[in-house]
């Protein structure tokens, strides 16, 4: 279980964190979602014990992540962002080293990363930093979870992955899940919120809400109505010029459209797109993801750190 | 077929824009290997002019390679390769000049100002002074960051990076723009704005070469072609490949071809 009050952390005079309050509780598989810079990172460096927060109080398992830390970096593995481990050793001494630092051996407990080690095992021993992307991945989650943590903590570890290798890695965070390992996980993908039973949604050092995915979704208060037609481009320059608009963002091969209020019907849309001879036009309700609730609440929430002119280019 | 994508003014027809006007980059038979490893096996494909071409893949599929070959940086072992009209082995200067490139990893310098980057990259690119100051000015003001002009990139905000960064690589006029996952990392709705960028600039006539591993953006493509283990396995518009793989979204495809 991870227990986060109050906890605030800013470099210099740039805030990090604002504030943060949050429960992630024994067995789940919990999310930070949130862009680069929403500070995702600086939170998992404090709760690693990696960096003492400016004022708040976190606790891992009930360890006081400040005066407990040495405690606590027995119980907990970390997969930081960056690839971490040794490039110039093998695939298995990069393994059996974060064993023994532990006081444990690779065997007593294979039976954990057996699922995740077979894959990268042929390769063992191949140098670290001779492994192509999805393999340094999984021995990174190997090493992570060499010693039996009770708390994993992965920084983004499907940055940047495509998209098959991404269901993969989540695959296997939900099978670690069922071994009764806590895990925090952060990404930048909203598509990859669904796959999480809680997550929290982050953006400029504050949580801009905690539920679980559906509940978030379900909640939205918005009418949103997905729109198509033969020119997307177009499509999406006539809607923001709509008197009713509120925002007009592209989703995939739709357009979601956001009237100034609830109001605004399907039929109308019909008509204002057919005047400017659109082809083709579908206009239907749709259920809001994560990413229309996400962008509605950054709108809603203050501009944060950086120019005041940021929150004026949401305004569409 | 109800769901084809017109996003520029350059084809009246909406299908394949680009295909009266000829293609801006064509490979035929590209091979490239790296001691006994292929890393693009016989790559034969067509880019064509003011289109919005998505270059997919899995991870290790190959897409550097390619993207690095037509960015003149690196030689095909074998194969025939025309960027802008250029050969890949003997006008690779003039492939360069005609050619905007911008990466998430590296684009702007962190430790120049707002208008120091513009400038400098106007001068590489050997833009006239007279022209640049104009060009800058006008640029500053679409980009509403003139009050930043003398700020260093390092303290602008990922978004402001991002739009600022996609400028600066066309700021030379290229026939073709390349964007190495230009999105990675950034917030919905920054990540929406900057495609705004991207279509107009398509929409301008510039031929837009972009990878991604968000499949949402893939749908915003004229075209697609998705890579794995050196090959280009599937090539056409994202209606007509969700059609063909019998797929609702182009994740579908992806994961069809990639797994």
């Amino acid at each position: 279980m991870i227990t986060i009050n109050n906890i605030s952390k800013s470099y210099e005079k740039t805030p990090a964190l604002n504030n943060i309050s949050l429960t992630v509780n024994e067995g789940e598989l919990f999310g930070l979602i949130g862009p680069d810079g929403a500070g995702k990172t600086t939170l998992m460096r404090i709760l690693m014990t990696l960096l003492l927060p400016d004022s708040g109080q976190a606790y891992m398992n009930g360890l006081d992540v400040v005066s407990d830390f040495k405690k606590i970096r027995h119980i907990v593995g970390y997969m930081p962002g960056r690839f971490s481990l040794y490039q110039d050793l093998s695939v298995e001494e990069n393994l059996s080293f974060f064993a023994t630092v532990f006081g444990t051996t690779v065997k007593n407990n294979y039976d954990l990363i057996r699922d995740i080690y077979y894959q990268i095992e042929p390769f063992k021993k191949r140098r670290a930093g001779k492994l192509s992307g999805g393999m340094k991945q999984k021995l990174a989650l190997s090493c992570a979870l060499i010693h039996s943590p009770k708390i994993l903590v992965l920084d983004e570890p499907t940055t940047g992955v495509d998209a098959v290798s991404r269901k993969e890695f989540w695959e296997m965070l939900k099978k670690l899940q069922k071994k009764e390992i806590t895990i925090l996980v952060s990404t930048p993908y909203m598509d990859e919120a669904n796959l999480c039973d809680r997550v929290a949604l982050i953006q400029n050092g504050r949580i801009l809400d905690v539920d679980s995915p559906q509940r978030i979704t379900e909640k939205f208060p918005r009418k949103i109505i997905r729109v198509r037609s033969d020119e997307t481009y177009r499509l999406i320059n006539d809607l923001r010029k709509y008197e009713k608009t509120e925002s007009a963002f592209a989703f995939g091969q739709f357009v979601h459209f956001t009237g100034i209020d609830d109001k605004v019907e399907i039929p109308e849309l019909d008509k204002y797109l057919e005047k400017l001879n659109h082809k083709n036009v579908l206009a239907e309700k749709v259920e809001p993801g994560i990413e229309d609730v996400f962008m509605s609440l950054m709108k809603e929430a203050s501009p944060g750190p950086s120019e005041g002119g940021e929150k004026k280019q949401y305004n569409i | 077929m109800n769901t084809k994508v017109k996003h520029n003014n350059l084809s009246p027809t909406g299908e394949n824009p680009g295909r009266e006007t000829g293609p801006i980059i064509t490979v035929e038979n590209l091979v490239k290997k790296f001691g006994s490893f292929t890393a693009n096996d016989n790559l034969t494909f067509d880019v064509y002019r003011g289109e919005i071409f998505g270059f997919l893949g899995a991870n290790g599929a190959g897409k550097t390679t390619a993207l690095r070959i037509l960015c003149g940086l690196s030689t095909p072992t074998s194969g025939e390769v025309k960027v802008a009209g250029f050969d890949i082995y003997r006008e690779t200067e003039k492939i360069k000049k005609n050619i905007g490139y911008m990466s998430q990893k590296f684009s702007l310098y962190e430790d120049l100002t707002v208008a120091e980057n513009i400038q400098l990259y106007a001068g590489i690119y050997g833009i006239s002074p007279k022209k640049r100051k104009a060009k800058m000015t006008e640029l500053l003001k679409k980009l509403e960051l003139e009050g930043a002009k003398n700020k260093l990139i390092a303290g602008l905000p990922l978004g402001w990076k991002q739009k600022l960064a996609f400028s600066v690589a066309v700021f030379h006029e290229p026939k073709i723009v390349f964007l190495d996952e230009p999105t990675g990392g950034v917030d919905p709705i920054t990540r929406r704005r900057f495609w705004d960028m991207i279509y107009e600039a398509a929409s301008n006539g510039i031929t837009v070469f972009v990878t991604t591993h968000y499949m949402d953006e893939a749908e915003y493509c004229d075209r697609v072609s998705i890579m794995d283990a050196g090959k280009i396995e599937a090539l056409d518009t994202p209606a007509k490949l969700k059609e063909q793989y019998n797929a609702k979204n182009m994740d579908e495809v992806f994961i069809q071809i990639a797994r």
